[in-house]
């Protein structure tokens, strides 16, 4: 059964990774999706959100509403920006109309990687990387939305990958949105030790959310570091 | 090693001398770490664990709803088995309660075992203006006693120390020949804790839980010094807050399995003590007095949202868990209650004016959430924080009928930052603006002087390299491919 799939871009993908949002494309279409992308959309609301500023929030979270309520199924390269509509509701607890309207929505948002592998019960895209891959659970998809065996399984279909753990496990990377300028030092001490878990031999640091990769990928281009920071999604329409 | 008091509002700089530290991180590196693995193992163990937490959680639910008729219940039963219960609003009234009973008894030599409630009420700077300073009889508060510190953890208070500091304190503070064995250093503090027990006549201790239907009183160690602060000195105070207690003793059975494991990662704490009334048996002390401590607890209680707050056991998981506490430790909160339970606990207790910082100082990573024995949803509660200290209100939102009258001000306006994200809401919820002001950020971007200016830019900068924009976002290259 052909799965109609609304693309949420996330604001990142949008703008910083266009590569990432298409590769997500590539990847959807090959599990057999019909994806649409609606130009209307912008961001999920999280920066102000977990700014303290729910008003202004709000009203992005209503525009974002207002574009998916319509879709079968809204599927986003982010795990992140999908735990933040699932925290409609709660952002709306005041407002009756609004919180069925944002529940709906809520419903039928998925990060990519549960998509695929719980939704559409697909876990070999037929993809092939030669590389030895270190995975970071992004602590939105890890602690909010469950994400940990589904990416796993999708790397380990991928032909000539190798899969290894990082040895810091599931810690933070130290990036949590405005965080990260908040407090640089306290960021960059959680990142370092983040990053402290690679072994020598990895080639490719991975992810399900640009924003973990944007915040560990600037860490080792500083560094001048030879690991590269890659999507999940780059990795499974990789041929 | 500090050398001004750390307060809250000084988070930033705290966190970066902190940082700055390399003996304090790797002390706190290797504590937490082992702390985490050995939770994580202590719980594996435990088939129902998620059932026991789901429990646990609802006592507290249950209790917290109905915490006025559980008290008149606790305190009924405790008076009936022996004790003097009193009642402190805040901390100065807790304090004059301890203070009075110890001039009343002429106590001169004053022992205590370690209790966060009491560190929240600085009982022992207000025994010390009388010159009746209890000892710190907790190895690790003894410790941080002797060099004048403040504990910088709930459950392990000297976690910031490394064996050779506190070799180094002992040689300094007790004359001792240099040493860094812990099991030397032990001895020695035994030897010098023994007397002061043997010597005392007043005991003070806190409490861990309090069961409304026995009137007991249950104090978890390891050591015996509270076993002894608790039974050898005529008189022994404690000091529980409000929240501490649980309806009734079956109870215990979900708490003591939950409390230990998520602490230390013990399957029982060494010492349960389960004191109801002075000791029947005429050994013990001739009288037990309970000091309930409010201090701004029923004020929380009255908000159903943070509410939850008052759930939490005291086992210090969270912050063991937790990757900020994990890098800076607890001083650098600058508050009693340090880490994520500290980040929602405290500007409650002292208002978002003065620690409005905490609650940003996350990244609302969520360990905590998943190791809290009692389910605290503290990310939700660190959010919505925020929201109070950025729209001005004041927590708790309301006070309780016959509570001393707040003094919680709201947190300082910003009001730069509150335009921000105006214009950012503004900006966002349009397509249309966002591609213009998204065009406009590109041509920012090529003047990398430009982007210097921005804060943040610099900020993200200071450590790592920046993302550059795309030179065609994706909602062109997509209408680009005529779909």
């Amino acid at each position: 059964m052909t799965r109609s799939v609304a693309l949420f871009a996330t604001c990142l993908g949008d703008q910083l990774w266009p590569e990432v949002v298409e590769a997500t494309v590539a990847v959807l279409e090959r599990a057999g999706c019909r994806v649409t992308f609606d130009p209307a959309q912008t961001c999920c609301a999280q920066p102000a959100f977990n700014s303290g500023y729910h008003d202004e929030a709000k009203a992005v979270a209503r525009a974002f509403v207002e574009v998916f309520e319509r879709a079968d199924a809204v599927v986003a390269p982010s795990g992140s920006c999908t735990a933040m509509v699932h925290r409609y509701p709660e952002l709306f607890r005041d407002e009756p109309d609004w919180r069925a309207r944002a529940e709906a929505v809520a419903h039928k948002a998925f990060e990519l990687s549960a998509f695929l592998v719980r939704e559409l019960g697909v876990v070999d895209l037929g993809a092939r990387l030669s590389a030895r891959v270190a995975w970071h659970d992004a602590c939105h998809a890890l602690r909010e939305l469950g994400v940990h065996d589904e990416p796993r399984r999708l790397l380990r279909a991928v032909a000539g990958l190798e899969l290894v753990e990082l040895r810091t496990g599931e810690s933070c990377c130290g990036f949590g949105g405005t965080f990260a300028v908040k407090f640089p030092e306290l960021s960059t001490a959680m990142l370092d030790h983040k990053l402290s878990g690679l072994d020598d031999r990895v080639d490719v640091l991975s992810a399900v959310d640009s924003s973990c990769l944007m915040q560990m990928r600037g860490r080792l281009q500083r560094q001048g570091s030879r690991v590269r920071a890659m999507h999940l999604a780059e990795i499974l329409a990789s041929r | 090693m500090r050398v001004s008091p750390l307060t809250p509002e000084t988070f930033a700089d705290n966190a970066r001398a902190a940082l700055a530290d390399a003996t304090l991180t790797g002390a706190l590196r290797r504590a937490t770490d082992t702390f985490a693995e050995r939770r994580a193992a202590a719980i594996g163990a435990v088939p129902d664990w998620q059932e026991l937490r789901t429990r646990a959680a609802a006592i507290k639910a249950h209790t917290l709803a109905r915490l006025d008729a559980y008290l008149e219940e606790f305190t009924a039963n405790a008076t009936k088995a022996g004790a003097t219960v009193h009642w402190a609003r805040d901390a100065a009234e807790a304090c004059a309660i301890v203070r009075d009973l110890a001039q009343a008894r002429g106590s001169k030599r004053l022992v205590k075992s370690k209790s966060m409630a009491t560190e929240e009420i600085h009982l022992n700077a207000a025994l010390a203006q009388d010159g009746r300073e209890p000892v710190e009889t907790d190895l690790g508060e003894w410790i941080i006693q002797l060099a004048g510190e403040t504990p910088s953890h709930i459950i392990v208070p000297a976690i910031h120390k490394t064996k050779e500091q506190i070799g180094a304190l002992f040689v300094d503070k007790l004359g001792i020949p240099p040493s860094s064995d812990p099991q030397l250093l032990a001895a020695e503090a035994r030897t010098r804790l023994r007397a002061h027990f043997a010597a005392a006549d007043l005991g003070i201790s806190g409490v861990n839980f309090g069961v409304a239907e026995t009137g007991t009183i249950l104090v978890l160690e390891n050591e015996g010094n509270a076993r002894m602060t608790t039974t050898l000195p005529a008189v022994h105070v404690a000091v529980m807050g409000i929240e501490k207690v649980i309806p009734r003793f079956g109870d215990l059975e979900t708490f003591l399995r939950l409390l230990p494991r998520s602490g230390t990662g013990q399957h029982l704490t060494t010492y349960q003590s389960m004191l109801t009334g002075p000791d029947p048996m005429g050994q013990g002390p001739r009288e037990l007095h309970i000091v309930l401590l409010d201090n701004g607890r029923s004020r929380i209680v009255a908000d159903e949202l943070m509410r939850q707050t008052l759930a939490c056991i005291r086992c210090g998981a969270c912050l063991n868990a937790c990757p900020v506490y994990q890098s800076i430790g607890g001083h650098a909160y600058g508050s009693v209650y340090p880490g994520p339970i500290g980040a929602i606990l405290t500007p409650q207790l002292q208002g978002l004016h003065s620690a409005g910082t905490l609650p940003f100082a996350s990244s609302l990573c969520g360990a905590c959430k998943d190791v809290c024995p009692v389910k605290i949803d503290i990310p939700s509660l660190l959010l919505e924080l925020r929201r109070r200290a950025v729209a001005g209100e004041q927590v708790p939102a309301a006070p309780s009928r016959g509570a001393a009258p707040t003094t919680s001000k709201p947190a300082r306006r910003k009001p730069l930052e509150a335009l921000g994200w105006r214009v950012w809401s503004w900006v966002t919820r349009s397509p249309a603006r966002f591609r213009l002001a998204t065009a406009f950020a590109r041509l920012g971007q090529k003047l990398p002087f430009a982007m210097r200016l921005f804060g943040p830019m610099r900020a993200w900068q200071s450590s790592r390299e920046a993302p550059k924009l795309a030179a065609r976002p994706f909602r062109d290259r997509w209408r680009g491919d005529a779909r």
